[in-house]
């Protein structure tokens, strides 16, 4: 019966992403129908405006959406397994706002020498910021064991890293702004296919490698004190962990800025939706529940006061905040009665 | 030691390197049961958790079928040994059978998918402990009796050689700790599963041990069978009791008794006077008991909670110099109490009948 509800899970998980695809690649300024799909597909003579569109603007953003999304999903789902708390995610932590702190010093920097950042060495710099962060964030969870101090610690961290960002975004050149506040708000906006494939070669690694951790993730599910004696290698099955979501968040900040409350919510809905937190269905479920979060999400930032563009963050935090404030009631309903 | 299953060979436990308990020498042989008693914070969870590597030992080795456990693998390990600990587990959104199925986590392939024979394990090792109609409830919304049978059942389910218990019982109530303690036996009696834990309990560590550890300051102090172990006195000394009483032949547990002279003298005898003896014990009253035979049902909580008692040595008649002893004690009390029906009071017991009709005689016998 668990399988079952586990396969319908899937299939509607699937459906969705499918049907938000389709969605974010016809419905814009400009809404292509889906006739137009069925000529480029069939290479029939098809309107060249319509296909430059959707191949150099719609279909790249949709992609990132997609993997960035997976990666947020992931990237949230192994931070909570790790420190045991259901609203820890690389947002709460302050780990995205640590990573997109290094990433504009190194933007604003590589401006300065006007040489253009290439994607290898944004998510090289986002991975130093969180993992800089998550560090901290680690010796933090070790001084203080609740996690409601945890969480106000990650976000303290948080502050303290916008605010340097907002720093170096003050002081950087007129010209750079918009682009630089544009990404520092978060957005899938302005990807290139460069862009794309890098992340799609980043996050697929990354999401199988923690797809195969699913067995060990079972066991630190249990405990570490029976996961140790199920034959778990503890320590470095966490520094597995740590590093695995911190290369999943940095690959999300290096592209599309921070982007709260996907790590949080989706998991959340995820785990309802399958009815179990078997990490086997969990991981794969995260992914595909992330990446069709996330196109919803831009299709709605995109198109509710269109022209004018929403950030990302701005539409998945009205989204995904409801589930937070409902699991933390749920959890002081459960622990009182 | 070559018969020996685990072995802990000059074990030396403690944390970051602070020395607890210096050159453990515990040896259990296949099959057997090994427990560890002591007071609390004695350190009998920093030796199970040394034993099972989850604490690095500062010194020593444990072996385990003579090979070192510490140098097996994770894999190897978890197929020779199994734990059942204290700490509180919440795991999210599992059943009584999830938690059981993670006990075949060892045995099963890349991606953790337990095969048919795999589930006949779990769905066995449930049946052991009588927890199958736990089966798809929510671990979380069990009692703390049933989660304490279902990790035991998890345990079983890794298939271990040894299994490793803290405070097994702790959580359970008395039907429970029974037949907990009764699937550890037979366990060890038919798969010669070797048991080691730590117990609170010592009238139970007294009846399941084939050996017992004593863990007392910086060492173990005694490590030997239970008839070993419970000799006079020795209890109260491990313990460090300073009030109240245990005596270690009968189990018997008794609070701190008033130490005025006596008011009250007890007739007793043949197990009726050890409630009211403990009734005395709590309205605070002294009293004197006698005259009781040294095997007599009544005189080990005599013992404990009289402020003096009367008594013969087992199988011998009363000397008249006892009753007359007897007589004396009574002048000097207020009041007498005889728990003794009158089909007691006769054959060997005609003194115990002189005794209370002498009471009566001088108005004190007062009615129970």
């Amino acid at each position: 019966m668990g399988i079952k509800r586990c396969l319908a899970a899937f299939a509607v998980l699937l459906a969705l992403l499918v049907i938000f695809l389709g969605m974010n690649l016809c419905i814009g300024s400009v809404n292509i129908p889906l006739s137009e799909f069925y000529r480029l597909a069939n290479g029939l003579p098809a309107d060249e405006t319509f296909g430059e569109i959707i191949t150099q603007i719609r279909a790249p953003r949709a992609l990132a959406a997609i993997f960035l999304g997976g990666a947020l999903a992931l990237s949230g789902y192994l931070l909570q397994t790790f420190f045991r708390n259901p609203i820890a995610t690389p947002f709460t932590l302050g780990v995205s706002s640590g990573a997109k702190l290094i990433v504009a010093l190194l933007m604003v920097a590589s401006l300065q020498y006007s040489a253009r950042m290439n994607s290898w060495a944004m998510i090289l710099a986002a991975f130093a910021g969180s993992m800089l962060c998550m560090g901290f964030v680690i010796l933090m969870s070790r001084a203080i064991r609740q996690m409601a101090m945890l969480i106000v610690s990650g976000v303290m961290i948080g502050y303290i890293c916008s605010a340097g960002t907002d720093f170096v975004v003050t002081f950087a050149d007129d010209a750079d702004i918009v682009n630089l506040h544009n990404w520092s708000q978060g957005s899938f906006s302005g990807l290139t296919w460069e862009n794309v494939r890098v992340m799609a070669i980043v996050v697929s690694l990354a999401a199988v490698w923690v797809f195969f951790l699913s067995k060990p993730l079972s066991a630190y599910q249990m405990g570490e004190a029976y996961a140790q004696n199920m034959g778990l290698n503890v320590p470095r099955f966490r520094v597995l962990v740590v590093v695995l979501s911190s290369i999943l968040s940095a690959c999300v900040t290096a592209f599309a800025g921070p982007v709260s409350f996907v790590g949080i919510a989706v998991p959340h809905l995820v785990k309802g939706l399958c009815g179990t937190a078997r990490p086997l269905f969990m991981i794969p479920a995260c992914f595909l529940g992330g990446a069709s979060f996330c196109l919803f999400c831009d299709l709605l930032a995109r198109t509710l006061f269109a022209p004018t563009e929403l950030s990302i963050s701005t539409v998945t935090a009205i989204l995904g905040s409801p589930v937070v404030i409902y699991i933390l009631l749920r959890r002081k309903r459960e622990r009182e009665g | 030691m070559d018969q020996s299953c685990l072995y802990t060979q000059k074990l030396t436990v403690g944390y970051e390197g602070v020395p607890l308990i210096r050159d453990i020498e515990i040896q259990i042989n296949r099959g057997e049961i090994v427990t560890l008693i002591g007071p609390n914070g004695a350190g009998k969870t920093t030796i199970l958790r040394s034993i099972i590597q989850q604490l690095p030992p500062l010194c020593g080795v444990v072996w385990l079928d003579g090979r070192q456990l510490g140098q097996m693998s994770g894999r190897d390990r978890a197929r020779s040994l199994s734990v059942v600990l204290t700490g509180r587990l919440h795991p999210e959104m599992m059943s009584c059978q999830d938690v059981v199925a993670t006990g075949r986590y060892p045995y099963t392939g890349a991606f953790g998918i337990l095969s048919p024979g795999d589930w006949e394990i779990v769905r066995h090792s449930m049946e052991l402990v009588h927890i199958s109609q736990l089966r798809d409830r929510d671990f979380n919304k069990i009692s703390d009796g049933q989660k304490q049978r279902v990790l035991l059942a998890r345990a079983l389910c890794q298939q271990p050689d040894v299994i490793v218990l803290d405070e097994p019982t702790s959580f359970l109530d008395i039907r429970y700790k029974l037949e907990f303690l009764t699937i550890l036996q037979q366990m060890s009696r038919s798969q010669n599963l070797t048991v080691l834990m730590s117990l609170h309990e010592l009238d139970l560590a007294g009846r399941i041990s084939d050996k017992i550890a004593c863990v007392q300051g910086d060492h173990i102090d005694r490590f030997g069978t239970p008839e070993e172990i419970f000799t006079e006195g020795y209890i109260p000394r491990l313990y460090q009791m300073t009030t109240g009483s245990y005596d270690e032949r009968t189990g018997n547990l008794e609070l701190e008794p008033s130490r005025q002279p006596p008011e009250v003298f007890v007739i007793a005898g043949n197990g009726t006077g050890t409630g009211l003896f403990r009734r005395l014990q709590r309205e605070g009253r002294s009293f004197a008991a006698g005259i009781l035979w040294e095997n007599d049902l009544d005189y080990p909580s005599a013992r404990a909670l009289a402020a003096r008692v009367l008594s013969v040595p087992a199988f011998q008649p009363i000397p008249r110099a006892e009753i007359d002893r007897a007589k004396a004690q009574i002048d000097q009390c207020g009041t007498v109490l005889c728990t003794l029906p009158p089909e007691f009071l006769g054959g060997f017991a005609e003194s115990l009948k002189e005794l209370r009709d002498y009471a009566a005689a001088r108005g004190k016998l007062a009615s129970l």
